[in-house]
This record gives structure tokens, sequence and C-alpha cells, in this order.
């Protein structure tokens, strides 16, 4: 799926968001590590290719660097490294998620880096599972959740303070 | 109808505070006496509005407590009572009050009553005619409408709860209470318990109930006719109490009041402030809100569309606005025009029409972006209207004359740097008041007018803006300086400095020539404060002082902090922006002139002065491509206590920056002020040098350079 179908499908679905009824939630996954992952398709903003960007000072090593996006100044992370999974090359299908996040009550906007983006999934909440206990993972405070599409697994994250 | 009048506190404590700031430089011109009329009439509007609109939002300590504010006013503005200098000095601290209390109400924060109640028990004083016995008399007389009650008065105490809808029926209390006020010394009181929600207010419904104490010589009849009118619809109860405290026994809520009343009953004394005051104050409260005020306070705030919910907003004259849409409207034009030309078949002829355009273009682009800039230009004597203020309450406090003048007031400055200024220079006004400017005996003593003059004064210079703090004082005390420098050992004896290089030395940390800690002075927070503040303001200061004429303090900011003048440089595949206005020069490294200080860090000798060298890839953590000093360029900028050279591997262009915030979405990244966009589209870092000279250790190591600098200028 080429990047301007899912910023399409992006607008689609922020559209149709009013009218689903009940409990359906909607998630644009994606994909690392051979994992999918899911964030909440409302604070998802856009999708583009992946750019090389500026490094910042004394960052951490998952901060790649800042964008210019539009002419508003946003930091690029890469989610792979903030997860510490295996570093993969960056591709063609390498993808930035721009996400619209809280972070101490302020809308704070950011890239997320990752291997490419899968699909948009709509689960209803008697879909997901609430995740086991993961122990020390020092990822468990983002993974709100196990969601069940098919046969497939979907690790459902909440990136809010994805910084700290 | 149900209105979420939350979306209006926005525009009312914007308003609040902008009649807070008229209610206080109005008050400051007052002289006691008889004021001009249209002064005191704009402070009374002031807190008029402010009271209206409290009320409507439903602060009620703040509309309780402007309610005396105003009452006294009224009767001022009656010619009732001459003003006091007391009572100026209690309004401005009123104001200062509101402000405290609207501000906490802003921030969703109960106010604090404890200084409003205290203001207005004194306020309550006042208006009871504690005051001042004479000035009430005197008023008295001229303007107690009521025949002077006879020894030996009846008290009656009368219970009107007039029926929901006698407005609607063309009767109004306010009449009857005026003809009660005929019969004799009257007292109010009101019950405004059956108001309900304003959301259920019918404006033509009459909730009130009043309690009146009513001290005549009349019979009952006289009342009871007074209120023929409404006696099938209300319930109207009339008794005649004997004797002076059962009238206070009548009823708890009102126990003090009927008190007083019944104080100046049995002494027969004319205490006119004491009845005058409820029927006045009280009444246009209790008439008003059915009526009128209230209700139409919220509609009318509904003009201002779609109040911003943001704390900041920003005042715009209508002519910058009407440039801006000009301007748009320009470049509209010039696109059609282009959009004209690259339409259909292109052929060669149309080549130069198209390159007309572009700069036609261009030109539209420029005028609009500095129309944009100039509409976060204000004046600054946004700044400047504080200072009246200060150097009043200050110069009392130090027991001096002083007098203020402004210069320059409609010099426009950015907004955001005007919101950083003012703290610096209410400090340094400070300052010269405390220490520059003398007593009236030194003054006069010294052969000078006995009233010292402060002057701000500001002015464009360039693409800068100049403040000017000047004061005709004593100037600094250099001796005191230097003593005090000496035992800090910020200097050594055997230094020889200049008058001025010592005076300087005041801009130091932990430097304070105060004796004794005042409440002016002597807090911690120094002049070293002021320089570093300024300075993050990409701005500078300077001093001169003429000993026993004088001392001038010279602060320079730019105009904008949305746009600098940079320099790009690369190291290794990286390029930042260092502010022009910190650079001094830019070099190659004779690498004989650098010497390694104690293994740490690396000197160079540049003329007369030892420059120590931060290399930028080692503190940002990054490859770079020289590897020899020689190899890469130095640019010497100034930081905070001296100069330092900063190792890049080239120089690039120099370039106008837009300055764009990395807070914003990221964090504060030490060593850097911000972040700009290239012409092509990348993001380019711009460099703190304050930041960086911290991350890079080197503060301490500086200000030894700056001092063994000063010597080595001096030993020439």
């Amino acid at each position: 799926m080429n990047i301007e179908e899912l910023n399409a499908r992006l607008v689609e679905s922020s559209e149709e968001g009013d009218e689903h009824i009940g409990d359906l939630l909607q998630y644009l996954t994606f994909i690392m590590n051979g994992e999918e992952y899911g964030v909440d398709i409302l604070s998802v903003q856009e999708i583009r290719g992946w750019e090389k960007c500026t490094s910042i000072p004394n960052s951490p090593d998952y901060v790649r660097g800042v964008l210019n996006l539009r002419g508003t100044i946003v930091p690029v992370i890469d989610l792979r490294v903030r997860f510490g999974l295996a570093n993969a090359e960056y591709s063609a299908v390498t993808v930035v998620i721009v996400l619209k996040l809280k972070q101490d009550d302020k809308d704070k906007i950011m890239g997320l880096v990752v291997d490419a983006v899968s699909d948009v999934h709509a689960i209803s909440e008697s879909q997901i599972n609430v995740s086991p206990d993961l122990g020390d993972n020092q990822n468990s405070e983002f993974i709100t959740g196990l969601g069940q599409v098919g046969d497939k697994m979907l690790i459902l994250l909440d990136l809010n303070n994805i910084l700290d | 109808m149900s209105v979420d009048l939350s979306q209006f506190y926005e525009v009312f404590f914007e308003e609040s505070f902008e009649g807070l700031d008229a209610m206080e430089s109005e008050l400051l011109d007052l002289q006691p006496g008889t004021p001009d009329s249209e002064t005191i009439n704009t402070i009374f509007r002031a807190a008029h509005s402010i009271k209206g609109g409290s009320g409507t939002f439903g602060f009620t300590s703040v509309s309780e407590f402007t309610h005396v504010v105003e009452t006294l006013l009224d009767q001022i503005r009656d010619g009732q009572r001459l003003l006091t200098q007391n009572q100026i000095d209690l309004f401005l601290q009123s104001v200062d009050c509101l402000r405290d209390m609207l501000g906490a109400l802003r921030n969703s924060e109960e106010p604090d009553t404890q200084v409003s109640g205290e203001l207005k028990a004194a306020f309550e004083q006042i208006l009871n005619g504690g005051e001042d016995s004479q000035q009430a008399l005197t008023s008295a007389t001229e303007s107690e409408p009521q025949p002077e009650a006879p020894a030996g008065n009846a008290h009656w105490s009368i219970s009107l709860k007039p029926g929901i809808d006698i407005l609607k029926t063309g009767n109004e209390p306010i009449f009857m209470m005026q003809e009660l006020a005929e019969l004799g010394k009257t007292k109010l009181a009101i019950d405004v318990s059956k108001v309900p929600t304003l959301n259920a207010i019918e404006a033509d419904n009459l909730y009130l109930n009043w309690q009146i104490e009513l001290e005549s010589g009349c019979d009952e009849a006289a009342i009871n006719e007074i209120f023929d009118w409404i006696i099938d619809e209300s319930d109207i109860q009339i008794q005649k109490v004997e004797s002076a405290q059962s009238a206070g026994e009548g009823n708890d809520s009102f126990d003090v009041e009927a008190e007083s009343v019944a104080a100046s009953a049995s002494t027969n004394e004319q205490t006119p402030e004491s009845k005058q005051e409820p029927e006045k104050g009280e009444e246009p409260q209790a008439v008003e809100p059915p009526s009128g005020t209230d209700v139409k306070a919220a509609p009318a705030k509904k003009e201002t569309p779609k109040a911003s919910t943001e704390s900041s907003s920003i005042r715009v004259s209508i002519d910058k606005v009407d440039s801006l849409i000009n301007m748009v409207g320009e470049l509209v034009i010039t696109q059609a025009m282009l959009n004209q030309l690259t339409d259909g078949e292109f052929d060669r002829d149309k080549l130069s029409s198209i390159q007309e355009g572009m700069a036609q273009l261009a030109h539209n682009t420029r005028d609009l972006q500095e129309s944009v800039m100039r509409i976060r230009m204000l004046p600054i004597s946004f700044v400047f209207s504080r200072f009246p203020r200060l150097v009043r309450d200050t110069s009392k406090k130090l027991g001096k004359q002083i007098e203020l003048v402004l210069k320059g007031e409609s010099t426009e400055l950015d907004k955001t740097v005007m919101e950083k200024i003012s703290d610096p220079m209410v400090h340094l006004v400070r300052n010269s008041m405390d220490h520059g400017l003398e007593t009236p005996q030194d003054r006069l003593a010294a052969g000078k007018d006995e009233t010292g003059i402060l002057t701000l004064n500001a002015y464009h210079q360039g693409g800068n803006v100049v403040v000017e703090i000047i004061d005709d004082g004593r100037g600094l005390n250099t001796d005191k300086i230097k003593q005090k420098a000496l035992e800090n050992g910020l200097i050594k004896d055997t230094d020889e400095l200049t008058e001025q290089q010592i005076n300087e030395l005041i801009f130091e940390p932990g430097f304070s020539t105060a004796d004794a800690v005042s409440d002016l002075s002597g807090r911690g927070v120094g002049m070293d404060v002021v320089r570093r503040n300024i300075q993050a303001l990409n701005g500078s200061v300077e001093l001169e002082s003429r000993r026993g004429e004088g001392a001038t303090f010279t602060i320079r900011l730019p105009l904008t902090l949305a746009i600098l003048d940079g320099q790009l440089i690369r190291v290794g595949e990286h390029v930042y922006i260092i502010p022009l206005i910190n650079i001094i020069e830019s070099l190659q490294i004779n690498p004989e002139t650098v010497n390694n200080v104690g293994g740490e860090y690396d000197v160079l000798r540049l003329r007369e002065e030892y420059v120590p060298i931060i290399r930028l890839h080692q503190v940002f953590n990054h490859e770079s491509e020289s590897k020899k000093l020689a190899e890469g360029l130095l640019v010497v900028v100034e930081s905070d206590n001296g100069k330092v050279g900063i190792w890049v591997d080239e120089l690039l262009g120099q370039q106008q920056v837009v300055i764009k915030s990395l807070e914003a979405n990221y964090r504060k990244v030490d060593g850097i002020s911000g972040a700009t966009i290239l012409g092509d589209g990348t993001v380019s870092l711009i460099i703190d040098i304050g930041g960086l000279v911290k991350l890079a250790g080197l503060r301490k190591a500086v200000r030894v350079n700056a001092l063994a600098n000063n010597q080595a200028a001096e030993a020439i």
C-alpha cells in the first residue's frame, strides 16, 4: 500500500469517525520487526516517506532529529530503537507516522519511524485483551492491550509520554 | 436559553485588566480636593463595568468589593465629599487587590479575600463617616436632601415583599424608596435570595425583597399611602419599633446595620452618610439586575466573536489589519496574473511577463512579511505605563521626591521582547531610585533641585530599540564598588582599572553595594541577573556614570525575537547558525598562538587577549572534518563574561532566519536556542552562545580569562 493511498484512507476514516456506532475503535497498524502494532487513528496526522532529518546534539539515540513539517519543527523518533528492537536499515518502505500526542497536557506533534505501514483496522472493544503481565519490560507502559483481527494479533499502543 | 458564560471569561478578564490600568493611571493624576469630573468619571466607569461583569459571571467576591469602591467614587463624583490623599491611596490599593483577585480567577483559583476584606472595611469606615467628621459634616450640609429629623422620632420597621410582576403594572420600587426617604431617615437592606440564576431570569420580573428601617415622625397611614398602588399584590408589614434595641432584634441578618441606625437614633446625631449610603449604594444594584445591566451584559459580549480561549492574545490597531488586507489583495491579484500567463499554451513571448510577475510576487511577499511582523509590534508605553505607579510608591517609601519623565512612548517593539524586558527595567528603575537619586536634603546640599528627575527614554537605532534609564542623582560610588570588588576577590590591589571598568563590575554575580538589605534592594537579585536576562534577548546593557550628576543605563534590544541575522557554519555534515550579533570576528588559527591550559582547554592568544577555544563537534558529539586546529576556522563570539572561540569546519553564508521553537514539540536542548528552516527546506539549529559555553564547562575559565585580559590590557 503506498503512502498516498494510506493518507486518503486516513482522511476517509477520520470523516467516518463520528458515524461509528458502538464500541468500534479504529487503529492504524504498522510493522516493526515482523510484529504488527496499532495506534489510535485519531492521533495520526499523516504518513510520510522517510527523509533525512537534522540531528539534535546530545539527544537520546532514539531521537533521529527534527524535521520541517510545513513550517513546524517536529522531532522524529525511531520507535524500534525506543523499544530496543533490532535496528533495521532505512529503506524505500521506511515511513514516518506523524502523530499528535499529549505530553504534560500539551499537544505535541512528532514523527515515528517504523518499518512499514500496514493497514487500518476497526476493532471492537470486546476484541481487545489486556496484555499479559510483562514484568519489568520497559515498553509495557506503552502497550494498552492486544487486539485480535481474524487470526492476526495487534499490539495496541498509547504513545503519550513516549519522549520521557 | 442557556449560554455557556465561560466562553466570555477571557474577554471579561482582558477588559477588566484594561479597566484597572486605566483606573490606575487616572488615579495617579488625581489631586486631593474636588477632582476633575472627567477623570473621576473614567475611574467610575471602569469600576462599574468590572462590577457589572463580575456580577454577571458570578464572581461575587469581586463584585461585592467593587461595589464599595464604586459607592465611594459615586459620592465623590456627586460632590458629596472631598477627595483625600488617603482615599487616593485606598483606591490604588483596591486596584492592586482587584488585579490579584481577577488574576486568581483567571487561573481558576479562589481569590484571596483577606486583603479585599480589610480594604472593604476601610471603605465602609469612610462611607460611614468615620474618616473625617468635619468633612462629612460639610458634605452633609451641602447635599442633605432630608429635613432634619426632630427629636423623638418613631422607628418603623417595614418589610416589603412586592409581587413578582409589579414592574409590569408600571410600579417602580425606586420611587417608593425615594418617597420613604422624604419621610425621614431610611436604612435599606435587600434580600436577593429569590433572584434566580441568570438563565432563568425574566427581565421584567422583580425578584427582590426589602427590609426598611425608617426613622420618622410620620404616622402609619403616611407610609401605607406610599405603597397604596402595590398593596394588593404585595406582602407589606409595617411595625412601629419603640426602642432602638428592639429594632436590631427584629431581624438577624441586618443586625449590624440596624444597630448603627439605632445608635444614631438614640444619640440623635446627624450622621447623614450612614443612611445616604445604603440608599445610593444598594438601590442601583437592586433595580438594575432585572431591568438591565446583568442581562444585557452577556449578549453585549457576544459581539466579540468566539473569544479565544488562550490566555495570550494581542490587540492590534485596525489600520495594521487594513494594510494586511490590502496586501493580501495585491498578492491575490499577482497570483491571478501569473495564473493567466501560465495557463494554456506557453510561448517564449510570455517569458518576460512571467519574470515581471515573479518580481512583483517577491515584492508582495516581502511587504506581507513586514506587515505581519508589525502586528506583533506594540508601543513601548505598554511597559512604561507601569512605572508612574512604581515611582510614586517607591519614592514615598524612600522619602524622596522623584519626577518621572517618559519619552518615546510610541516606539514600537515586538510583543515577545516587551514581555521580557519589563522585569529588568523595573530592577534598573528601582536601582536608580534607591541608589542613584538622593534625598531632598542631600540634593539641596549638593546645590540641586529638591526633586530628582528619572527619565525613561526609548528610540529606534538601526535594527535595535534603545531604552535609556537616566537619573540625575549622585552617580555610581566608584570607590565603594572598588572596595567591595577587592573584598570579593574580583579584582586585585595591583589592578589598575579605569572608573568605567570599575563601575561595570556591578554586573558581576553576587555584587551589591547596598549598605543594608532594604525593601528595594539587596534581595539577591542583582545586576548580573538583569544583564543575563537582557542578553538572553540578544540585547546588551551599558552604563554611564557621571559623578555627582547622575547615571544612565542603556539597554539595546533587537526589534523582534522572531527574526535574526545568522551566520551559517558547518561542522562535519551538520549546519548550525550562530547569531551574527554575537560574532566579533572569524579567523584562521595559527597553531603557534594556541596554548593548552592545564590539559583542559586550549587558549588562543588573540592580539592582547586570551580566548578559550570550544570545539563545537566535541561539545555536540559530532564528527568533525578537520583534525588539526589550523584546518578549521575559529568564530570568536562574545559571551556572558568574555570572548570565546568556536572552532568549526567551515563558514557558509549569512542570512536572515526566522526563529522557530524547538520546545513546542520537543524540549529545551542545551546549547541550542531554537531552530529555523533553510532555503532548501531542511531544519538548522541556532546556537545559544551562553548555553554552549556552559555546556562546554568553560564558564569559570572564561571569567578567569576575562580578568586576565583586563590585567593584560592595563599592563600595556
